[in-house]
């Protein structure tokens, strides 16, 4: 059970599969458009229940009580080879007097 | 009685909304068949230039270094004739509030709610507009709320964007996360009708004014710094708002430098497609948008579009993911500056577009934009990698949207590939035809209205006008 005032992400439904806008590549017409926003749990709640948020202008939000105390984790990736490369080629051609072409 | 909710109800009320939520009567501009005036909505947003200024000054915005690219500059005369190879500059924007020219957008845009009396401003983008919007709230002590396309239909969210979201939670906005599909435009009407917000948009007159001080700041930056205007001035552009408003203020401080466009091209990628949102590695600056705001500016979430490209694009090229990784780096390696994609992007033009000019002549990137978690060539380069991108050093020129990232094998490879001119205007003439209501005719008004359009003449128009 997780409480209320928690802060916490849910989703939405905003237009089901069949319903989405005309004209719209089929890919996207096959998948409902669905929307994810965080607030303050206003009752307590179990994660994959209706919930109600107020988000942080204070707007009243429903969804399913997807995530609680939603983090950030956009990072730097893994590891590519290649940008080793980069530098050291532009560092060659500039002062090392190769030029390649 | 509660007001219908439906897709369909929302986005029939959406010129009532938009008025609303803007203090603009679009309608009053309306002239001839299809044409409006253009320069009277520019001229009705209750700021002049110097007003502008000084509001962007008084919230920490413009006013950025320009930094000349010496070691950019000595890479380029290697792979050029002798006596060839333009002086690279670079103006700094990534030294605004939230790391983007977008501030000066921003700036006006919520200087302009707060003076009409909103309570808040609500924006629609997954770019740093939504971070530029959200600290200009926070600094002009509105609320904010952002609402972003931003997932696949399985959550994954390009790197970007989530950086982006962050960001403007950072600022303490609300940030709303979308999947893919241009219906996010009904969530945000329904958001401004509920809140009573001031729609920020990226393409509002406020908005678009405010990047005029960054094309007079080119202007009076080189001047001081060469003694001399510049030769050319890039722009990287997407929606059309970066050169309109740039292009504007070169024009008020009397500068008639060539003004080129550079996107990346994302040739065969579908902007609205669930599985190819996240086969790409751009999230703006790109053919996606900016070819067709170019060909119809009025796409956009205005009745009227205060960003019109083509009345100020004099040449437009076209660039590649793998060059503007590359170009990324060595950015970094070479000068000591880590900076984002979207300038980047209009600096792998001048990087081969300064190839063709002699060595006196002054070539001008006119923005950067920050980098950091997200954003930086590693995370998007691992993230293509994890996506089933193919990534190999070889010949820029073969990349395959979706497929390859190519990065060039050496300088030398790098281009920028010009897109024909006349095709685009042609395009837009076309697209206003196709939106007349049937039984009426072109006024000599909407002649010189498609003249100034497309940065020609009215003969130019009247014969394309024959011709299709
Ligand atoms: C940093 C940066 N540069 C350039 C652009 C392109 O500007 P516009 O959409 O006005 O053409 C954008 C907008 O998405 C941006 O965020």
């Amino acid at each position: 059970m997780i409480k209320a005032e928690t802060w916490v992400g849910i989703c939405a439904t905003i237009l089901d599969a069949g319903s989405r806008a005309d004209g719209i590549p089929a890919d996207t017409a096959a998948v409902p458009l669905k929307m994810w926003v965080k607030g303050y749990l206003l009752a307590d709640c179990e994660i994959g229940s209706e919930a109600e948020i107020r988000t942080a202008t204070g707007r009243i939000e429903r969804g399913v009580l997807e995530e609680v105390q939603p983090h950030s984790n956009v990072d730097y990736g893994a590891f590519v080879p290649e940008m080793l490369k980069i530098g050291a080629d532009v560092k060659k051609v500039l002062f090392g007097g190769e030029i390649h072409g | 009685m509660a007001k219908d909710m439906s897709f369909a109800a929302v986005m029939a009320r959406k010129n009532e909304i938009l008025m609303q939520s803007l203090g603009i009567d679009f309608s009053k501009f309306e002239m001839g068949t299809i044409a409006f005036d253009y320069e009277g909505m520019m001229a009705s947003i209750g700021m002049d230039f110097d007003d502008i200024t000084r509001i962007q000054l008084e919230q920490g915005v413009g006013a950025t270094p320009m930094l000349e690219l010496r070691n950019i500059t000595a890479l380029a005369r290697k792979y050029a004739p002798p006596g060839f190879g333009a002086r690279i500059f670079i103006k700094d924007e990534a030294a605004n509030p939230s790391g983007s020219f977008k501030d000066r957008r921003a700036a006006t845009a919520v200087h302009t709610a707060k003076r009409l009396g909103f309570k808040g401003v609500a924006a629609a983008t997954s770019g740093n507009y939504g971070a530029a919007v959200a600290s200009q709230a926070a600094k002009q002590g509105l609320s904010s709320i952002i609402v972003q396309e931003c997932f696949d239909s399985r959550k994954i969210g390009q790197p970007e964007i989530l950086e982006k979201a962050r960001k403007c939670e950072a600022f303490g906005a609300e940030v709303i996360q979308m999947t893919v599909g241009p219906e996010l435009f009904y969530k945000f009407l329904t958001i401004l009708e509920e809140t009573g917000y001031f729609s920020a948009s990226l393409y509002s007159p406020f908005g678009i004014s405010g990047v005029e001080t960054l094309g007079s700041e080119v202007a009076l930056q080189i001047r001081a710094l060469t003694g001399k205007d510049p030769d050319a001035v890039i722009v990287t552009h997407a929606g059309g708002g970066n050169i309109t408003g740039t292009a504007r203020g070169l024009a008020q401080e009397g500068c008639t430098a060539p003004i080129i466009a550079a996107s990346v091209n994302l040739k065969g990628l579908h902007m609205a497609s669930d599985g190819h949102f996240n086969r790409k590695s751009f999230t703006t600056g790109h053919t996606g948008f900016g070819f067709p705001f170019a060909t119809w500016p009025d796409r956009s979430d205005m009745p009227r579009s205060a960003a019109r490209p083509l009345r100020y694009m004099d040449r437009y090229v076209l660039v590649n993911q793998g060059e503007v990784f590359y170009m990324t780096e060595a950015l970094a390696q070479l000068e000591g500056l880590e900076r984002g994609p979207a300038g980047n992007t209009s600096l792998v033009a001048a990087f081969a577009l300064a190839q063709e000019m002699p060595q006196d002549a002054i070539i001008v990137v006119q923005e950067t934009e920050y980098t950091g978690a997200g954003k930086h060539i590693q995370p998007q380069l691992a993230f293509a990698r994890k996506n089933g991108l193919n990534i190999t050093f070889g010949n820029p020129a073969e990349e395959i949207c979706g497929e390859n990232i190519i990065l060039p094998q050496h300088p030398g490879l790098i281009a920028a590939r010009d897109v024909e001119m006349a095709g685009m205007r042609k395009s837009l003439i076309r697209n206003t035809l196709q939106r007349m209501t049937p039984g009426t005719q072109l006024t000599d008004v909407d002649v010189e209205f498609l003249a100034a359009e497309t940065k020609s003449s009215a003969d130019w128009v009247r014969e394309a006008l024959q011709n299709s």
